[in-house]
């Protein structure tokens, strides 16, 4: 509608641009592809930083259970592959062959009911979206209706994360336990493991991360968008003008998930496994901080702050891996105090107002593509 | 208990207690459709609070509220917005971060649900009443202006015109004019004397003398009861109301 609005929107979509020609081209083009593949799991990531861009940038709930979502998710791919590599011809050593090994060694004979269903890739799709959507709107619903909000609903977040990390570890029968979900191999036939699976996969994430983020452009340049904004400025103004807003809380905390949700089924997909340590509380803080470096309030910028993060964390972590936490503590530290909207803010609010003075020596440029 | 009654909204026999303290004591208050009815009271009487029962952010204790003849105790604040009341904060509550039009936008009572909102478009005529309102509350020129960047007494209107986009029958105002110039008051009282033609209007004021400019009928509260009730010169007239002023 304004200058300024539009201005910024079509500063989102050259970055969506830019993204899009980096992940696709610039990237697969300079790596090979054990390399290629690490910036495929960090894509994963970037999935959970666009729901919190949603979730805590838009609407000013912050969750530290990002990681459960994304966790349950995972699993949820998991459990299909694990059941498919799990064929009797491949387990005849077991004492109950045709169940994952898991399972054998916990001395269980059966297949437990709710791994059943997972025997159908259609089934387990559906749950990579639907278990944790249900999951976020228990607890969205238990907490936004009774208006828990700020701190307190961040807190329970990150307790909700660790029970589901003390669950899964404890039930290793069931889940696998601390060492996850390993050795899988398959799908519908088609192996996993070679470098010609992960490039396809490699895309393949890259494509659904870009709809993702053009799903996330959707839903904060609707009137919905502004309602969440609006939330986050005043909840109560919200609400006397006729709004319930514990349904666009709980609406946006479920989409967030289910966000997450598909990052974490791509992860399965791409590195070949699942384990706790992707649900608990330092991942899930860990995706708050990829957030909140990029800045929360931007799309792009949540991709970006994702992938630098962990490149960082990549490169800093081969030469000093015991002070990788404490980098990771003081980024956050600094990020917090010294640029609060993040790199985006940075770009939009210091280096954008620079660009005028630039002009006299910059060639009229076509605009790009028409922002709406 | 409570009866039927031809008034727009009936109060009767409210309390309310906040740790034993009763902020609202046996009130019983009546507002005729289209009627404009102003509450004073010193500090501590309890006005904020009567607002806060009606629009249902307080819990009322004991007691019946009606609005056109049914109960809207306990009923969810949403609701209550639905069935026709509007309410305006005592300080500006407006969204900073979105421009005055947008403020405007998210009031008009449309596409109220999740669904409704994401799939919500801008049509000519929604456009065209959010600039029939910005003329009304002198902000027309200021649309695209990003909230924040009002004046206090700009923000004021515009929650006052977030209101009226949603044409309630009832409308309160918590001090409309706090921390406004003489000349935005000037303005103001012509802005209530527009608002008040189609609804009823409870407006609560400190301000004797902008009291005064609107009144028509005035309700004085003191510890939680009405003290008095009637025109403007009966009460000012009152010597329990003087007494009650004066004492403070």
């Amino acid at each position: 509608m304004t200058t300024a609005h539009n201005d910024s929107h079509r500063l989102e979509l050259i970055g969506f641009a830019l993204i899009a020609a980096i992940i696709l081209f610039v990237l697969p083009s300079m790596l090979d592809i054990f390399r290629l593949n690490l910036v495929g799991k960090y894509l994963t990531y970037a999935f959970v930083a666009v729901g919190l861009v949603l979730c805590w940038g838009q609407t000013g709930i912050l969750s530290l259970g990002q990681g459960v979502f994304f966790g349950l998710g995972g699993y949820c791919m998991a459990a299909f592959l694990k059941l498919e590599a799990s064929s009797v011809a491949n387990t005849k050593i077991q004492s109950t062959p045709g169940i994952p090994d898991f399972m054998d060694w916990n001395q269980i004979t059966e297949l437990p009911f709710f791994w059943v269903p997972f025997k159908s890739l259609t089934f387990a799709l559906i749950a990579v979206i639907a278990v944790p959507s249900i999951a976020a709107f228990i607890i969205g619903a238990a907490m936004f209706k009774r208006r828990v909000g700020g701190v307190y609903f961040a807190i329970i977040t990150q307790a909700v994360a660790a029970v589901l990390t003390i669950l899964i570890v404890g039930r290793q029968g069931y889940t696998g336990g601390i060492n996850g979900m390993t050795d899988l191999r398959t799908l519908l036939g088609w192996d996993i493991r070679t470098d010609n699976a992960k490039y396809i996969l490699y895309f393949v994430c890259c494509a659904l991360l870009l709809a993702n983020m053009f799903l996330a452009r959707f839903v904060t340049m609707s009137k919905l968008g502004r309602i969440l904004v609006a939330t986050r400025d005043q909840e109560d103004r919200v609400r006397f003008s006729g709004y319930d807003v514990a349904n666009f809380k709980i609406f946006v905390f479920c989409l967030a998930a289910a966000m997450a949700a598909v990052g974490g089924a791509l992860f399965t997909l791409q590195v070949g496994f699942m384990s706790p340590s992707f649900v608990g509380i330092v991942p899930s803080i860990e995706m708050v901080i990829f957030c909140a470096v990029g800045g929360r309030h931007s799309i792009v910028g949540a991709v970006v702050g994702t992938l630098l993060v962990n490149y960082g964390k990549t490169v800093f972590s081969e030469s000093f891996p015991e002070l990788w936490l404490f980098a990771m503590g003081g980024l956050f530290i600094a990020v917090v105090l010294a640029f609060p909207r993040g790199l985006a803010g940075l770009v939009t609010d210091q280096l954008i107002p620079l660009l005028p003075r630039l002009k006299v020596w910059r060639t009229p440029q076509p605009s790009p593509a028409p922002a709406e | 208990m409570a009866s039927n009654t031809d008034f727009l909204l009936a109060l009767e026999n409210v309390s309310v207690a906040f740790d034993g303290f009763k902020a609202v004591n046996g009130l019983n208050l009546y507002i005729d459709k289209g009627e404009l009815r102003v509450i004073i009271g010193p500090n501590g009487a309890g006005k904020t609070t009567v607002l806060d029962l009606i629009c249902g952010r307080t819990k009322v204790s004991e007691g019946s509220i009606k609005f056109k003849d049914q109960e809207i105790t306990g009923c969810k604040e949403q609701e209550i917005v639905r069935r026709g009341i509007g309410r305006k904060f005592q300080t500006p509550t407006i969204y900073q971060d979105l421009t005055a039009f947008e403020n405007l936008e998210l009031s008009v009572p449309r596409g109220r649900n999740v669904v409704g909102a994401l799939l919500w478009k801008r049509t000519d005529e929604m456009i065209a009443r959010v600039h029939d309102v910005a003329r009304m509350i002198f902000l027309e020129d200021h649309l695209d202006r990003p909230a924040e960047t009002l004046s206090h007494g700009q923000k004021q209107w515009l929650e006052i015109g977030m209101l009226l986009i949603q044409d309630p029958e009832l409308l309160m105002l918590d001090e409309p004019v706090a921390g406004m110039s003489v000349a935005e008051r000037v303005k103001t009282a012509e802005l209530l004397k527009e608002i008040i033609k189609n609804r009823s209007v409870i407006v609560i004021e400190h301000d004797m003398k902008f009291v005064e400019s609107i009144a028509h009928r005035v309700t004085v509260l003191h510890q939680g009861k009405v003290l008095a009730e009637g025109d403007m010169q009966s009460v000012q007239a009152n010597p329990k109301v003087k007494e009650v002023y004066l004492g403070h």
